[in-house]
């Protein structure tokens, strides 16, 4: 199946005309023939919420499907600090152009450029939609809009809703999805989750679904598919994600033929919550819009045990201040992760498991009083010390970065289509525009510029030719035997009656992950990972305990099914990251760095996207090469000295 | 039963840990009849989250063969509202402003007993063990939680001034996770405070005016024919994790009257 060329469709004109000219290019559906026909969107999150609630507005015939019992409950809920939106409301010379050059460069040159243009340029159209909907952004006295700043940026562009932003889009876009519903337009199906990808004549012809309450399979036939369903950072066990999150629907998709771009991307976030003892089971983010006021350092002395308050200023190290004077404790997320990493490596972390650096408010809080930072983020204080048990307003926040986002999943072209025909990805599950390294708030506004901006138009390119088709017919054969596959597959995990839990094989992978495929990489221990995963994958295989039936709730049996994708995605993670001998972004090479120990590119060799197409169980997966050029902006290392 | 497997994690704790004796409800469908089941859970540590013990119980569970618990979470952050549970009979347990994932254990004493429940509300049937159906909540959002607008059609975010104490009130509604708490508190199984966030997050708004009052009727009107009556217990609003005022009930309720009682063509042009 190697005759596959990445044709990315970006247009053929200048970056910042790209988009209108290319809208007016793209073939239209009549208003009248849209509800001919039927679209699926799996995952109702900020991308999937706002897409099937668009395309139903547009009059298609819409199915949404989640594993969760409402659609509220998606992980974009928990997206804290903010939307960038290139508004310029404050004049602090903000633009389209500048949002799109922090991003470009924030993804260390690894994003394709019209995407991440046409990303920049829709941010204004967000915020406005939003705040129609009723987004309660935060506001000025005057009654006008806020904004703050955040990481990797000089200007202030990011909108906030306390440090609830996704909590209060999400629920916009879910009251969008909900009014469709109840209007009769979209159809939804809670508590079911997609297991596997039907493709017929080399087109996404449907999906099959497992109902989580009662373990039934059926399958679903639509013209168009549409996957919304999120990142894959539970790969590492510990992560900031949400218990279900998982890269099952992605990963299944692959195997039917979407390619697979750039797994090894994960973002490692600054300032989480350290753990605190082995058997924890999710890591939590502080908003990094909390490096605004707060302060990083650490001990000068290794092993620095004192209290915070008895160590005087020239006993600490205010590192990121120091080694970055312009950016200080604003640096992107990756050059703020690896620094904390040196420190603690150094044996300067602080905390009872000495794994930690302090974010301190202790100057902000003199500065502007204890009223003015509760109200910026007295909501991430008070879950601060629900967790830590320690009052941030006396004592510094101690936190580590932590497994968060990944810039990865199914490569998709300038429609946001997959290599599968007919089969699109959107939000955090397709690859295209953070590149290697994504910049605070910059998700959210991804996720909806697709859902709400994008895909309703770019579809209709695709759907206009096949009016009159029929929806695809779930007793074909290819849905029948799909079906089968899935039957045979949860039985599979029940029929094993190992000694051990899912969990703790999920446990033991993430370990693996996070160790050697973390925020540091190297040929010596990917290879090791190469090694160690398959192994244990058979261990996984042969050895897992999954209790109960497959008719009726089974939490265990569909943590099986999520943890066999995470080995599976596992493996080829490590073998993208062996893949790529350079450091960018995120993905940091040991072997290759700068001077000053930032990541070091090799744009020689390295300037394109991998996507990689799965060849079958236990076959290596084929690279493929999107090669990235860069026009508008120049190639350039990274600096925010 | 008491557990101590070799691959229980907890005996690697740093910190003080606890043993607890657990009455979990179990019921194995929504057809079925539940019971308490009594089950130890010795060596907890107090920096563990209510719902790691759950996780830590329920791996010792699958390590003696027998069938884990059944109960909703997901952010483990309070804020995507999946997780419930009555604790010692209070919703989401003792700690005020909290959900039950960040719940520690700190917030018990050694040779504690916990008692674990769903919650209980006709309108939030059992689906298994500490599992609810919920979708009643969707309902109410469908019949009218949303203002709408056209994507494409938004006017410029900063055409619409907003007075900053409006917005804050309709932030401190808006601010609902959905969990269910409120009904699960109330007597008599209503769900006044969470309808009443919703109305009264858009109903406070500019944006939310054209269509304040067939919203309120419509979103009241389905609440009553899913959920219970209110009788001004306040229960919903001591049991709420983001601490809602039932003073938004008093809101929706004045919103409603007048939808009922005037004029509604005159007064969607008059607010």
């Amino acid at each position: 199946m190697s005759d596959i060329t990445l044709d990315s469709k970006v247009p053929d004109y200048p970056v910042e005309e790209a988009w209108d000219r290319h809208k007016f290019d793209m073939k239209l559906v009549n208003p009248s023939n849209k509800r001919k026909y039927t679209i699926i969107v799996v995952g109702s999150g900020l991308a999937g919420s706002s897409a099937a609630a668009t395309l139903a507005q547009l009059g298609y015939q819409v199915k949404v499907f989640t594993y969760h019992d409402s659609p509220r409950r998606a992980h974009s809920i928990a997206a804290q600090g903010g939307i960038n939106a290139a508004k310029n409301y404050h004049g602090d010379g903000d633009s389209i152009w500048r949002l799109f050059y922090d991003t470009v460069k924030g993804g260390d040159f690894r994003s394709r450029e019209a995407n991440s243009y046409r990303l920049a340029q829709l941010s204004v159209n967000i915020i406005d939609q939003a705040t129609a909907q009723g987004v309660p952004f935060a506001r000025e006295y005057g009654g006008l809009l806020a904004n703050r700043s955040f990481g990797g940026a000089q200007v202030s562009r990011t909108f906030y809703a306390r440090g609830q932003t996704g909590q209060q889009l999400l629920l916009g876009a879910y009251q969008a999805l909900a009014e469709q519903v109840g209007k009769g337009n979209v159809e939804l199906y809670n508590r079911c989750e997609y297991v596997d990808q039907v493709v017929i004549d080399g087109r996404a012809a449907g999906i099959v679904v497992r109902d989580l309450l009662t373990g039934a399979v059926t399958s679903h036939g639509a013209h168009a598919v549409v996957l919304a369903t999120g990142g894959y950072g539970n790969a590492y066990f510990l992560s900031t994600n949400a218990m279900a999150c998982n890269v099952s629907a992605a990963w299944r998709a692959h195997r039917r033929g979407a390619l697979f771009a750039n797994p090894c991307y994960t973002q490692i976030h600054p300032t989480c919550i350290p753990s605190s003892d082995e058997f924890q089971s999710k890591l939590t983010l502080m908003s990094e819009s909390l490096r605004n006021d707060g302060r990083i350092w650490v001990p000068v002395k290794q092993g620095d045990d004192r209290h915070p308050a008895d160590i005087p200023e020239s006993e600490r190290d205010y590192y990121l201040e120091r080694k970055y004077p312009s950016f200080g404790n604003l640096v992107p997320r990756d050059v703020a992760s690896r620094n904390a990493k040196i420190a603690v490596d150094e044996g300067k972390g602080v905390g009872p498991l000495h794994n930690g650096v302090y974010l301190d408010f202790a100057d902000a809080i003199d500065r502007l009083g204890a009223d003015v930072i509760s109200q910026r983020y007295g909501n991430l204080f008070q879950m601060y010390e629900r967790i830590t048990a320690e009052d941030p307003y006396q004592v510094p926040m101690r936190v580590f970065p932590a497994i968060h986002y990944t810039m990865g999943g199914l490569w998709v072209d300038y429609h946001l289509e997959t290599t599968i025909p007919g089969l699109y990805a959107i939000g955090e599950a397709n690859f295209s525009d953070q590149g290697a390294n994504r910049l605070g708030a910059s998700a959210l506004m991804q996720a909806l510029a697709d859902g709400y901006f994008i895909l309703p138009y770019t579809i209709g390119d695709s759907l206009a030719p096949r009016l009159g088709e029929p929806v695809p017919d779930t007793s074909h054969e290819a849905f029948t035997s799909a079906e089968a596959e899935v039957h045979d597959r949860y039985a599979g995990y029940l029929s094993v009656k190992g000694t051990r839990s899912v969990d703790w094989f999920h446990r033991e992978l993430g370990k693996i992950l996070w160790e050697y495929a973390g925020m540091e990489r190297n040929r010596a221990g990917l290879e090791k990972a190469l090694s160690e995963i398959p192994t244990l994958y058979e261990e996984f295989k042969g050895d897992m305990r999954v209790l109960g039936d497959d008719r009726s709730l089974n939490q265990s049996l569909e943590r099986a099914g999520r943890v066999d994708d995470f080995f599976q995605l596992g493996q080829l993670l490590c073998q993208d990251a062996l893949n790529r001998d350079e450091s960018c972004g995120a993905h940091y090479r040991s072997e290759h760095e700068t001077e000053d120990g930032e990541a070091l590119r090799d744009d020689e060799h390295f300037s394109f996207v991998s996507a990689w197409e799965f060849a079958g169980d236990g076959q290596p997966e084929i690279l493929h090469k999107e090669p990235l050029e860069f026009e508008n902006i120049h190639l350039a290392q990274r600096s925010y000295k | 039963m008491t557990m101590t497997e070799p691959n229980a994690p907890a005996a690697t704790s740093p910190h003080p840990t606890l043993d607890l004796h657990l009455r979990v409800w179990r019921q194995a469908g929504p057809a079925a009849t539940g019971d308490f089941e009594d089950i130890e859970a010795p060596g907890i540590s107090t920096e563990m989250s209510f719902l790691e013990m759950l996780d830590v119980v329920n791996e010792r569970l699958v390590n003696a063969g027998e069938v884990p618990i059944a109960f909703d979470s997901d952010c483990r952050e309070g804020i995507c509202g999946s997780c419930s549970l009555m604790i010692n009979g209070r919703a989401h347990g003792p700690e005020h402003g909290t959900a039950t994932c960040q719940l520690h254990m700190r917030s018990f004493h050694d040779g504690d007993t916990i008692s674990v429940e769903p919650w209980r509300a006709a309108a939030f049937p059992v689906v298994k063990d500490l599992v609810v159906d919920r979708s009643a909540f969707d309902r109410i959002i469908e019949a009218g939680g949303y203002i709408s607008v056209s994507v494409g059609s938004a006017p410029d975010a900063n055409d619409t001034p907003i007075p900053k104490t409006v917005s804050d009130t309709a932030f401190d509604a808006a601010a609902c996770i959905g969990c269910g708490a409120c009904v699960a508190a109330c007597p008599n199984g209503a769900a006044q405070l969470f309808t009443a966030a919703k109305v009264a997050h858009l109903n406070l708004l500019p944006q939310g005016e054209p269509q304040r009052y067939e919203r309120v009727e419509a979103m009241v009107d389905t609440m009553d024919g899913l959920f219970g009556s209110c009788s001004n217990h306040r229960e919903c609003e001591a049991s709420c994790p983001k601490e809602i005022s039932v003073d938004f009930i008093a809101l929706m309720n004045k919103d409603y009257l007048r939808a009922k009682f005037k004029n509604r063509r005159y007064l969607s042009r008059k607010p």
